[in-house]
This record gives C-alpha cells, structure tokens and sequence, in this order.
C-alpha cells in the first residue's frame, strides 16, 4: 500500500453534514445536492411503493376464492393495472438508479455532485408531476387495460382512463432519461484522479449500463405511448385494424422498450450485489472484468431480445427462432455474475450481516428467475407456459426477489452512510428471513399454477387451481409483514440509533472514507485514488477505520496518476451558504 | 378431465400429440437447471460455513481470478443453452406446422365469448367437440380485440387477431373434457372467456355431429355471396381466375411473391391495392367497411373450397346454384404452413387462356 499522510480531519464530523447544513423545507425542495435528491426519490418511491402493494395486497385477497367475490372484474383489472403500472414506473425504474445511483455515483468516483446538479432536481420533479397524473387517473376512477396497454383494447375499446395515465408515464419517462444522462456524463467527466475505468466500483459499471439503456430505450416508449394516445384521441386507426393499422405494431416498439426495462430493474441489482458480496466476504470480487463486461453485454444483447415476449402473438417461425437464439444468448452473461459472487466467497471471511442476506437471498432467487427464464426462451415450452401464471411468477422472482432484495440489501448496507444510525442488526436479519420466506412461498406456487395452465389475469378461476392460490395468498401476507418492518425500525434509527461511525463494515470503496453522512461537498478534499475497487486483501488487521485510501490535500493535486480530469471545486452549491 | 380435484397435481392433463413431447422438454429444462441451482446453492452454504468470519479483523487472503475458469463457465452454459435452443425451436416447428388433412374449424373470438364452425356447418358457442386421432385445424379471427385460443391439456396457444388469421393444430390423443382459456387479457369478463375442448372417440364424435343440425357451410355462403356481390364479372374473366390460388405462390406485379393463405386472400378482398397481381391492372375496389367479418371469412372460406389447381371443379360449390356441398375427405386444401415454403412447388396461376390484362 502506498504511504499516505495521517488526515486529522478524516472520520470526525466537525463541519455540518448534508443533513445539518439547513432545514428549512425549501433546502429540502430546493436542492441541488445529489444526496438529498436521492432521499427525495426514496420518500416518493416508497410512497408509490405503498401504493403498488395495497394494490397487491387486495388482489391477493381476492384470489383468495375460486370466484374471486372479494372484488367486482373491473375492480380487479383496475388493481392489476395499476400494480404494475406503479411498480414498474414508478418504483422498480426510478428505486436503485435514482436513490441509490444518486446518492452514490458521485461518492464512489469522488465526486462532489452528479455532472448536472439542477437537471438532477429538474428531473425528480418531472417524476412526482407524471406520478401525480397516474395518481389521479387512480383516483379518477383508474384504467383496465393491464400495464402492457396492448391495442386496440387499450386504443379502442377500454373506456377507462388510458390517456392519463398514460401521460404520467409519458411524463416520468423524461425523468428516466435525464437521470440516464446524467449518470453518464458524471462517470465520464468527474471521476477523481487516479479514478480509471478499470478500478470504478461494480456498483457504477452496472448504472452506467443501465444509464444507457434508459436514455437509448425510453425515447421509444415515449414515442410509443404518444401514438396511442393519438390513436385513442384522434381515432387515426394506426394500431386498429379495422382502420388499416396494425395491433401487432404496438407490441413490437412497447416491448423494445419494455424489455431492455427489465434490464433497467436488474443491473443496478446486480451492481448492488456485486458491492455487498465483496464488504461482507472480504473479498476483492472475482472476475472483475468479466463482471464488469457482463454488464455492457446484457445491455447491448438485451435490446435484441424483445420478440420474445410475442410467440404466441402471430410472429413468424423464423422471427420467434432467432429471437428464441438471442434469448438463450443474453442469459450467460447473467451466468458469469453468478459464478462468479459464488467464486468470490470461496477462501473468503464471510458475515453473514443484514445487506449480506438479502445479497445471498438476491443470489437464490435470481438463479430461480433466470433458470425459469430458459423455459420461457425455449420456444415450444413457452406456448404452453407464456401468458399464464409461470410469467407472472418468473417476473416477480427477477423484479422483486431480484431488485427489491438488492434494493433492500443496498438501502441496509448504506444506510449508515445515509443517516450517520445503525439500525438494530437483530431486527434487519429476521426482515430479511421473513421476506425471503415469504416471497418463495408467493411465488413458488405460481410457477405450478402456470404450469397446470392458469392463465395470469384472470379475477376467477377453476377450483383446481384453489389450494395453491390459498398458499400463494398466505406467503403475500407474510411478505407484507416482511416489507412493513424495515420501514419501522429504520425510521427507529434515525431518533435512536446507535452513531454509525464513518465506516462501520469495514468496507472499502471511496463512500466508507468520508464522514457518515458525509458533508455537503462529499469530501474534504479531493481524493486521488490509488488502487483497484475491493482491495481488500491490503485491508489493516486493526480494521479499515484507517481506510488506504485516505483524502490527501487538495494542494497535491498535481499528483495524479492517470490525467483523470478531477471534479469541479468550484461547483459546490453550498458554497455561498 | 376439467376441473379434477386433486389440488396437489404438478402437471395437467396430457391430451395431445404435442403434450407429452413439450413435458419431456420441460423435464429436461427442470433436470438441467435444477442441478446447476442445486450446485450454486451447495457451493454457497458450503462457503458460507467453512469460510465464516471468526474474528472481526480476519483478513482472508486474496482473490485470485482464474481466466480459464471464466471461460469454463462461459462456455458450458452457452453450450447447454444451445441445446435448449435446439430442442425448443425444433419442436415449434412441429407445433406451428399443421400435419396433412387436418380438419379445418374456423374460429371467431369476440368479448367475451368464442364461436366455432365446423367445415359441415356445425356451429358451436364456447365448446368444440372434436375427434380423437384426427388432426384439427383452428383458423381464428377476432371481431374486436386481441384474444388468445389456450388448451393447457393440449399445451398450444396462439393469438387471436382482430384483422388478420392466425393458426394453430393438434391432435387430440384421449377422450375427455378439457379446459378453453381465453390467456390474452381482453377487458371486464377476460375470466369468464372460458369454454371447454370436448375431444370424443371418433364414432362418438360422428353420433355427435349427426345429433347437431348443421348451419350452411361457410364455403358455401360464401359461395353465394361471391355471385350476389357480382365478383365473377372479372374474376375468370379479365382478373384473375380464383381456381387453385389457396396454398399456390403468387407473383406479384412489384417482382415479389407471396404466399396465398388465408390472409393473403381476406388481405385481396378488405384491401385490394396492398397487393397487386402481376400482369393485372388495379381496378378492384378494397371490401373494407361493406362486409362483416363473417361474409369475408365466408369468401375465404368459398375461395379455399376452390382448391388447388389440381383439383377438379367437380368438388367446387358452384356459385350459380348454391348447394350445400361439404368438401370431401379426399379434396382437403394443400397443405398449409405458415411463413413456410409451400409443401409443393404450385406456381401453375392458371390465368385463362386468351385473356389479356388490361391495356
């Protein structure tokens, strides 16, 4: 390790912190400070979040009974609609990206805020506003079409209200893009010195992965959606056949957005993941570059998989084999992740802490999504199983025992970071076990259900199918209860939690050497970096209290390794404060 | 059977040809699969255990990346995915590609219930009695939104459009009532789009058909309605002759080909300029607007009667005298196989002798 100076004011939070710097509600609103956008997005994601789940939560209920009594049809296509509209749009898109890229990006390449501060806070609100149109379309009464909008049901026939919330979608859509953009030109233009490509944390590689796709992908769902709506309004007839169009169109350009999405909801996961697995094992990560590089791949192969999702819709032979092909083709860059956080464990110290389950848990039931993944890309067996209830299981395991397991697992492991608290370790590992258990037991039984033939979508259904829809209810009833923890003891925290310190576990990566929470500017002073992410072999018997990389004084600039252009000192928006 | 109780079953009914092949490949998925979970999950509690941290300040020694090991778990995945791909694509062949003779059930989906006729006439409204040992046929179309035709005993589904046919077979294996889903969401009762596949021993199948009184056939409908709407004024006279166009390759007058199946031919009567055949000028008119859906699939369904070329025009429903002739066993349609190469090379457009396009 490279001898350093002692920095005497490492770890000692003697100047006001992000949090302590104002309180006023306008430099709340106002801010141009990543660090508290981001906890702007998680206060609205979790509100939307709520939202998605009572949704579920009464559909649920409702499936209760082979006759569905608990809900009318229309009631219960309109929760399903807006289950999956709010859960895709406005919280598994925004949740990792938004809270968690924001908060971090810029600490982990040593930055002092993302590349465009006020676009950052513009686009927050361009969330909350398309959200506020979706809410209102909730309210007004709600929309029937699924939150696939297929046509010309959803642009001739659904008298429900398609165009508002359409335009929330359309709306937050922006929001997308401009954090896309943002986190690109942030890793681009403001790593520190000595920050090269080959030493960014997993965590910024997968972002920046998905920053691509939100900004190469959302411009054709927005396209997409304004078509429908003019299609809807106007009556133009472009996806109605009865007018010429074509009903297939729309599925083609809403699933070349929508699929790559998927990737959107679980790349920054896996970058999540691939942090957690290292801290926790002690372990630099094996295979970094093939991690790395899986990355990019799934971005790029996953815009070519789209078709896979329209088998049965009336697609050639040809067009479903190849897209069959590509299908199979992106799983094994998703393989080599998984092989490769099992191969960091091997000769490692492992933890098992609260982020360490839920990464462990993220690693089950991400296998078990993808695996089920092959069945849907084998053309034959997908006729059988796409549509039913096999899809909707295999999602939920990808969606939310993928991403919200690594959103969990990320929003424990940083919390100390964000707050500066500890929550009670006791009380995060049996939140974990509750929502691991819980969510097989939801879930499990519906990969069966698909399998006998239950098709997903439906507010009734064949006796047969009773018993598993009774246990999939009882493993939802224990997933709330799961999900309605953290929320306690979290909050808990912030009152009575224990001070964090400013590296709790130990870990390496830029975020563990400011103070917790971190000020304004993120760093005293600029950090050079001098070494490769999860060096954790070089780590001190003593602890990593004394991390290697420490801040050195900005008046050393002159000492960078690689050219890096460093960040602007100059644009801190507190400086006039 | 639908609706047997037993809540425990892991598989459905198994009823067609198709079924028992597509639950091999599932099986081999599961075994697959199953073991490579099944190791991942070894490999990590066996980790977790052996390699726990036993003091706060272990430092573990470091990482070593093995490239050959990333290739290993490259390759062998992509090399297994590969057979999946294989064996799936291959089996969606069989599955997509009606065999010989199947019988022919035209199908109309609307919200929110399915209709059904037989080739005699039969119609049926959310049930289809069909023969066991026979391959069936289904020609389906949609009078409003998307559909989708699922029987889970027969593992098949496809879509079912507004606009355009789409296709799909099997051949029921075992006697027995099966479930009819509707798999494709399609507004308030999407639930209740449900019906039942009665697949019968073929005697019963007959005793069946004979107890049902038949509706006019819809060729021969169409049969009618090609005279009434006055098509034969240019269609064997200055257009071109219909006699053997179903299932033959048409050359086009852009210098491209097409393949006339069912769409191509509701595609000439509901939108006649789309595609113009060589050697004819544009003059017919687009149907769009002045023919329900049913009078067209009846003119599909007259013009498919027509046959092949081949054919004699003795089995053809005349359009001057409307009898109701069902089309015999031995004058099925050419074998039909969407987006595939015609199963024979049937370029013979018989244009009549003499006749000269427009100047």
């Amino acid at each position: 390790m490279t001898t350093v100076p002692y920095n005497p004011d490492y770890g000692r939070p003697a100047r006001p912190t992000y949090l302590s710097i104002a309180y006023r509600v306008s430099s709340w609103l106002l801010t141009r400070d990543h660090k508290r956008i981001a906890i702007l997005y998680m206060i609205a994601i979790t509100l939307f979040f709520t939202v998605g789940g009572v949704a579920a939560t009464i559909m649920r209920l409702s499936l209760m009974t082979p006759d569905g009594r608990l809900t009318l049809p229309e009631t219960y296509n309109r929760l399903f609609t807006i289950h999956g509209v709010i859960m895709v749009w406005f919280f598994l898109i925004p949740s990792i990206p938004a809270v968690l890229g924001n908060f971090l990006v810029p600490l982990m390449i040593g930055a002092r805020d993302m590349a465009f501060p006020r676009l950052n806070l513009a686009s927050w609100y361009l969330f909350v506003f398309g959200g506020c149109f979706t809410i209102s379309a909730l309210v007004l009464g709600g929309v029937d079409t699924g939150w696939t909008f297929y046509t010309p049901f959803s642009s001739s026939f659904s008298n429900t209200h398609v165009v508002l919330t359409v335009a929330g979608i359309f709306i937050a859509g922006f929001s997308s893009i401009l954090t896309g953009l943002n986190i690109i030109i942030t890793v681009n233009k403001l790593r520190a010195p000595g920050m090269t490509w080959g030493r960014l944390p997993l965590f910024i590689w997968s972002n920046y992965a998905t920053a691509v796709i939100l900004v190469l992908a959302t411009p054709v769902l927005a396209m997409t959606l304004a078509l429908l709506c003019i299609d809807r309004v106007f009556h133009v007839g472009i996806f109605d056949p009865a007018k010429g169009g074509d009903p297939l169109l729309f599925q083609h350009l809403f699933w070349f957005y929508s699929h790559p999405a998927v990737y959107i909801m679980i790349l920054p996961a896996m970058g999540v993941v691939s942090e957690l697995i290292p801290c926790f094992s002690r372990h630099r990560v094996f295979g970094y570059y093939f991690v790395a590089g899986s990355s990019i791949a799934i971005a790029i192969v996953g815009f070519l998989v789209w078709g896979h999702h329209m088998f049965v819709a009336g697609m050639s032979v040809y067009g479903g084999m190849v897209f069959s092909f590509l299908s199979f083709l992106v799983a094994v860059p998703s393989a080599i992740k998984v092989f490769n956080w099992t191969a960091t464990l091997y000769r490692g110290s492992i933890s098992l802490k609260t982020p360490m389950l839920y990464a462990l848990g993220f690693i089950g039931l991400f296998v078990m999504g993808g695996v089920t993944g092959l069945f849907l890309a084998a053309i034959a067996v997908d006729v059988h199983v796409t549509d039913t209830y096999f899809v909707v299981a295999h999602f939920h395991y990808i969606m939310v025992g993928g991403s919200v397991m690594a959103y969990l697992g990320g929003i424990h492991f940083w919390w100390p970071k964000i707050t500066g608290k500890l929550y009670p370790e006791w009380a995060g590992r049996i939140a974990a076990g509750i929502i691991f258990l819980g969510f097989n037991l939801t879930f499990f039984p519906q990969y069966v259900l698909g399998y006998l033939g239950m098709p997903r979508r439906y507010h009734a259904y064949p006796e047969e199918f009773h018993f598993l829809n009774v246990l999939s209810t009882a493993g939802a009833s224990i997933l709330a209860v799961g999900y309605v923890l953290p929320l306690f003891y979290l909050l808990w925290s912030l009152r009575y939690g224990p001070d964090a310190g400013p590296n709790p576990w130990k870990a390496m990566g830029l975020e563990w050497t400011t103070s917790s929470p971190p000020p304004p500017q993120n760093f005293e002073r600029t950090p050079i970096i001098r070494e490769e992410a999860y060096a954790y072999d070089r780590m001190t018997p003593q602890g990593s209290d004394n991390t290697p990389i420490i801040p050195l004084p900005a008046a050393a600039g002159g000492a960078r390794e690689s050219g890096r252009p460093g960040s602007r000192p100059e644009s801190s928006e507190w400086s006039d404060q | 059977m639908a609706g047997s109780a037993n809540p425990f079953r892991l598989l459905p009914d198994s009823a067609s040809g198709i079924a028992p092949r597509v639950d091999a490949l599932t099986g081999f998925l599961l075994l697959a699969t199953g073991l490579v979970t099944l190791i991942v999950l070894v490999l990590i509690v066996t980790f977790v255990l052996k390699y726990r941290r036993r003091s706060e300040d272990e430092v573990p020694p470091a990482t070593v990346s093995r490239v050959s090991l990333e290739i290993a778990w490259s390759a062998i995945p992509l090399g297994i995915f590969m057979l999946m791909f294989y064996w799936g694509a291959a089996l969606y062949v069989d599955l997509r590609r009606p065999a010989r003779g199947a019988m022919e059930i035209n199908v109309t989906a609307k919200q929110w219930m399915w209709k059904l006729q037989h080739p005699g006439g039969q119609r049926e409204i959310n049930e289809l009695h069909v023969p066991v040992g026979r391959p069936v046929k289904l020609v389906m179309i949609s009078q409003d939104v998307i559909h989708s035709f699922f029987v889970p005993a027969f593992r098949i589904k496809q879509d079912v459009l507004p606009g355009s046919y789409t296709m799909q077979w099997f051949t029921a294996t075992r006697a027995g009532e099966y479930h009819l889903f509707c798999a494709e969401y399609c507004g308030t009762m999407h639930s209740r789009m449900i019906g039942r596949v009665v697949a019968m021993e073929p005697a019963a199948y007959q005793a069946w058909l004979a107890g049902v009184t038949p509706d006019e056939p819809p060729a021969v409908s169409g049969a009618r309605l090609f005279a009434s709407l006055g098509c034969a004024q240019c269609h064997g006279q200055n257009g071109p002759t219909l006699a053997g166009v179903y299932g033959s390759t048409v050359a086009l007058s852009d210098g491209s080909s097409v393949l006339a199946d069912e769409n191509y031919v509701r595609e000439s009567i509901v939108n006649a300029p789309a595609k113009i055949v060589a050697g004819f000028p544009p003059v017919m008119p687009s149907y769009r607007g002045q023919l329900t859906d049913e009078q067209v699939e009846q003119l599909v369904a007259y013009v498919k009667s027509l046959g092949a070329a081949a054919s004699p025009s003795a089995t053809r429903p005349s359009p001057d005298a409307a009898v109701p002739v069902t089309r015999p066993v031995g004058a099925q349609p050419p074998d039909h196989r969407p987006d595939f190469p015609p199963a024979r090379n049937a370029t013979d457009y018989d244009r009549p002798a003499g006749s000269q396009p427009h100047p």
